[in-house]
Parts: structure tokens; sequence; C-alpha cells
């Protein structure tokens, strides 16, 4: 069976505007994400951790290396919507309703109308927004808003979803919970997904496998395998002495890479 | 509570105002020449209804032509500015010289081509004011896609045209209608000003002139109150659409 993403070798540079030089957002990277398999890619601002995940979703393409999704180059993966995506935005168009939201994906790709309103409904119960479907997206939270992008990106049943900081612009409250839903979406729907996030409790929390990413150029310093107890309950695990032992490896990770140095320090 | 707030503190202001003018007036036995009373002009307004409500009709009609025509046009040509790129070229000088003309100056020359009996010059003239702000609002929102939009509708592998008509033309609306707004007290303008220049002599720029030239001030202010009446309506009115048009947008 192919791995559900196979990065070999990429590299992505952006040209410089005018005099300005060059910048090298990723060199050389390396990565494997086996199908079902949640994992993370942690880094400072800047480490291009973004820059890969557009790369993996064909949004932007590599300088030179080669991306496979299923087998498949990244470009022929997203024509094949082999692959759900979420923002740190929502993104959700403010002139449809949630249920027309979620529906978008599935109007875009012929998907049986018939079948629609079922779907529609499964995932909005799978949210836990079954009241809201009639909701614009201006009458909802910022969590509720995300939830939604969630579920469009989970419409057609996608065995890889990726999330570029989708609850970066939350609050600490409803970012542990939107967490824990995910990990148990993830688990119920069985999609492997590639999470990009620079807070590091949340990347080992989440995830089976951490990607610890360094800056300029974009480099992939270590992976840390994540293993926390499974089926005890999320707040149980975030207080675990195992989760707080990962959580500063990865830190000891992150800070060992040149260039992460705090801000506003003097090293002259 | 703010709302009732917001409505009640212009209407008093406004009321107070109107009560110092008629107090000056009266205190000050200024001739209704120089400035007549609002009480004065009010009573006018009321006895001469049929006459002031039948100019109001004929220039708020042209006026609203006017807005429907020019807002049709705007509408197509922004949108096929915004898909044929030839065509934006081409008509950007156009758009721009005509926003810098004042439009009721064309007056003269559309009477004669379109006969002193018609309106359908001053129809014309109020189109080409409200055909500009349509058509340069329309566009800017036909071309302002969300960035976090176009990396969806990428991902998704939409075509031109679904991305089009889920994302583009639906994005453009509150823009459109934005645009209406400013048109529609524009065209009650273009249209009254333009009466100014001949043509018909039933609405109500000519009523005021020949009210003024006949010495009556009272009924002349008595017009000008009907021409602020019909400019307050379509105002009110573009404001309400953009409201309906803008419900839901996120900001």
């Amino acid at each position: 069976m192919s791995a559900a993403v196979r990065v070999r070798g990429a590299t992505k540079t952006f040209p410089g505007r005018g005099r300005a030089a060059g910048v090298t957002a990723l060199e050389n990277i390396e990565l494997r994400v086996e199908p079902g398999q949640f994992v993370s890619l942690i880094g400072p601002s800047g480490c291009g951790k973004s820059t890969l995940l557009r790369l993996v979703a064909d949004l932007d393409r590599p300088s030179a290396g080669s991306i496979e999704v299923f087998g498949d180059p990244a470009a022929k993966a997203r024509v094949k919507q082999a692959y759900g995506i979420a923002f740190q935005q929502a993104g959700l168009l403010p002139w449809r309703t949630v249920a027309a939201n979620i529906r978008l994906p599935l109007e875009l790709h012929r998907f049986p109308p018939a079948r629609r309103h079922a779907r529609v409904a499964e995932l909005l119960a799978l949210v836990g927004l079954e009241d809201f479907a009639d909701r614009y997206p201006d009458q909802l939270s910022g969590g509720m808003q995300q939830r939604v992008a969630i579920a469009r990106a989970l419409a057609e049943s996608p065995e890889l979803l990726l999330m570029d900081e989708p609850f970066g612009a939350l609050d600490e409250m409803t970012r542990e919970r939107m967490q824990g839903e995910l990990k148990r979406i993830a688990g119920e729907t069985g999609a492997a997904v590639v999470f990009v996030t620079h807070s590091i409790p949340e990347a080992v929390f989440l995830s089976d496998k951490v990607v610890v990413m360094s800056p300029r150029p974009g480099r992939i310093v270590d992976e840390l395998p994540i293993t926390l107890g499974t089926g005890s309950a999320a707040d149980d695990v975030r207080e675990s002495e195992a989760f707080f032992r990962q959580v500063s490896a990865v830190r000891e990770l992150l800070h060992g890479v040149p260039g992460a140095a705090p801000r506003g320090v003097d090293l002259r | 509570m703010r709302i009732a707030q917001r409505i009640l503190t212009p209407v008093v202001f406004g009321v107070l105002a109107l009560a110092v003018w008629q107090l000056l007036v009266v205190a000050l036995k200024i001739p209704p020449f120089v400035l007549p009373a609002p009480l004065a002009v009010g009573a006018v307004f009321q006895l001469q209804l049929p006459i002031v409500g039948n100019g109001m009709l004929i220039t708020g009609l042209n006026a609203l032509i006017g807005l429907v025509l020019g807002t049709a046009l705007g509408v197509v040509g922004a949108i096929l500015a915004a898909f044929l790129r030839a065509i934006d070229e081409l008509a950007a000088p156009l758009v721009t010289a005509l926003s810098v003309v004042p439009i009721v100056a064309l007056a003269p020359v559309l009477y004669t081509m379109y006969g002193a009996g018609a309106q359908t010059a001053r129809q014309f003239i109020a189109a080409l004011a409200v055909f500009v702000p349509v058509y340069v609002t329309t566009l800017r929102g036909l071309r302002q896609v969300a960035p976090v939009h176009r990396d969806l509708l990428r991902a998704y592998a939409a075509t031109r045209w679904q991305a089009t008509r889920a994302v583009t033309l639906p994005g453009a609306v509150p823009y459109l209608f934005t645009g209406i707004r400013i048109a529609s007290s524009l065209s009650v303008i273009t249209a009254l000003v333009a009466e100014y220049f001949g043509g018909p002599v039933n609405g109500l720029a000519n009523a005021i002139t020949s009210a003024a030239a006949n010495s009556n001030f009272t009924l002349a202010y008595a017009f000008v109150l009907g021409a602020i009446l019909v400019g307050l309506v379509f105002f009110v009115g573009g404001l309400l659409l953009e409201r309906l048009a803008t419900r839901h947008s996120i900001t």
C-alpha cells in the first residue's frame, strides 16, 4: 500500500523581485505520512511549514523534488480530490448558509443530488452543528465557523486531511475543545492528517508523529513519534506524565534550532 | 435603544433647526423673497400638492429609469471587463473620461438628438451618471476574490465557470449594491439638473425656475421640498437595498 503522502527532496524557492534576493522556503524535504496517520508540522514562523502543506495540496509547485499523494503526483491527486483541506481562516462563503457551505464541494463535484441532503446532515452531526444548518457564517462564533470548515473538508470522505493552523485564531478554551473533537473525528473517519501548527501541546496532543522544522531555509530537524495512552479522556491525557515528557522533547528540538532564539535578546 | 437614539437625535436636531428658522423669519420680519418661513413653505406644499406631486413623479420617474438603465449597463460592462481583458483596457480611459465630464453638460446635445419634447434625454443623462459608480464598484467586487477562497476553489479543482458562479459573482453583489446606493442620489440630482438645460417643462426643476421667475418664492421652496423628498426616497431605497445585500458579509 502506498503512503498517504510521500515527499522526496522537495525544495521551494521564491524568486526575488527586482533587486531583492530570492528566498529558499524549503530545502530538501523528505516526509512520509502513512494512511490513517496524524502528522503535525511544527516550527517557528517562516520555517516553511505552510509552504510544505501547500505543495502537498498542489496549491504551489515545488522548485525541485517530487510529491506523491496515495501514489499519484500532487497535481493529479488534487484533480482526483484525494484530500480535504482547511485553512487558518475558515474561508466560508458568507452568502451561503452553514448547510450550503458544507454542500459546496458536493455541488462542484457532481455528488448525486438525492444523497446530498443526507450527507450534509451526517457531517453536521459529526461536528455537532445540527441546530445551525440554516444559520449564516456571520451568526456563528469563530470556533463554530472552523467546525463548518472541517465538515466541508470532510464532505467527500477524503483519506487525507490537510490542515493549515485551523485553530490558530481561536481562544485557548475553544482550541482545546476543538482539538479533542478533531482527534475524535480523525479517529472515526480513519483519515490521515497533515496538521500545521506552532503550538507544541497541540501537536503532541493530536499527533502520531511530530515533524520539527527550522527556518531559513526550511528544513526538517527531526521527527518524533508520539505515544500517549489511548482511550483515556482528553483532560487526563493533557495532564499525564507522558504528555509533559513529549512536550519537553519537542520543545528541546525546537530550541536547539539556530534562529529560534527568543526575540529581543541581543546576541552581540 | 441605541437605534431609537440614532434616529431620534437627528430628528430632534432637524425640528429644532426648523423652529429656529421659523422664529428668525417671524422675529426679524424677513420678507418671503429673501427667505420664506418653513411653516409657509409647508402650507403651500400641502395646498399645491397635486402640482408638486406631479413634478415629483415626473422627475422621480426619469431618475428611476436612469438608475435602472445605468445599473444594467454598469453591471454588463463590469462583467465583460472582468472576464475579457481587452474590453477592460479599452473601457478604462472611456470610463475615466466619463467620470470627469460633468454629465449634465451633455444635456443640450442630447436634447437636440432626442427632441425637446421627450424625457429621453434626461433619463439618458441620469443613466450615464449612474453607470460610472456602478461599473467601478461592480468591477472591483468581481476582482476581489479572497485568497482563501481562491485556494479553496483550486483545491476543489473547480473549473473557471464553477469558480465564477460559486464565488466571483455572489462575492461582487455587495459591491454592486454599494454602487447602486451611491448612484441612487446621483440619478435624482442629474435628472433634476438636466431639466435646467431644456426639454419638457413639467419637471421639478422647471417648476422651481418658473415659480422663482414669478416671484413666488414660497412656491419655489415648496418644489425644492419636493425635490428633497424625491432624493430622500432614492437615498433610503438605495441604503435599504445595500443593507439587504450585505447583511451576511463578513468584513
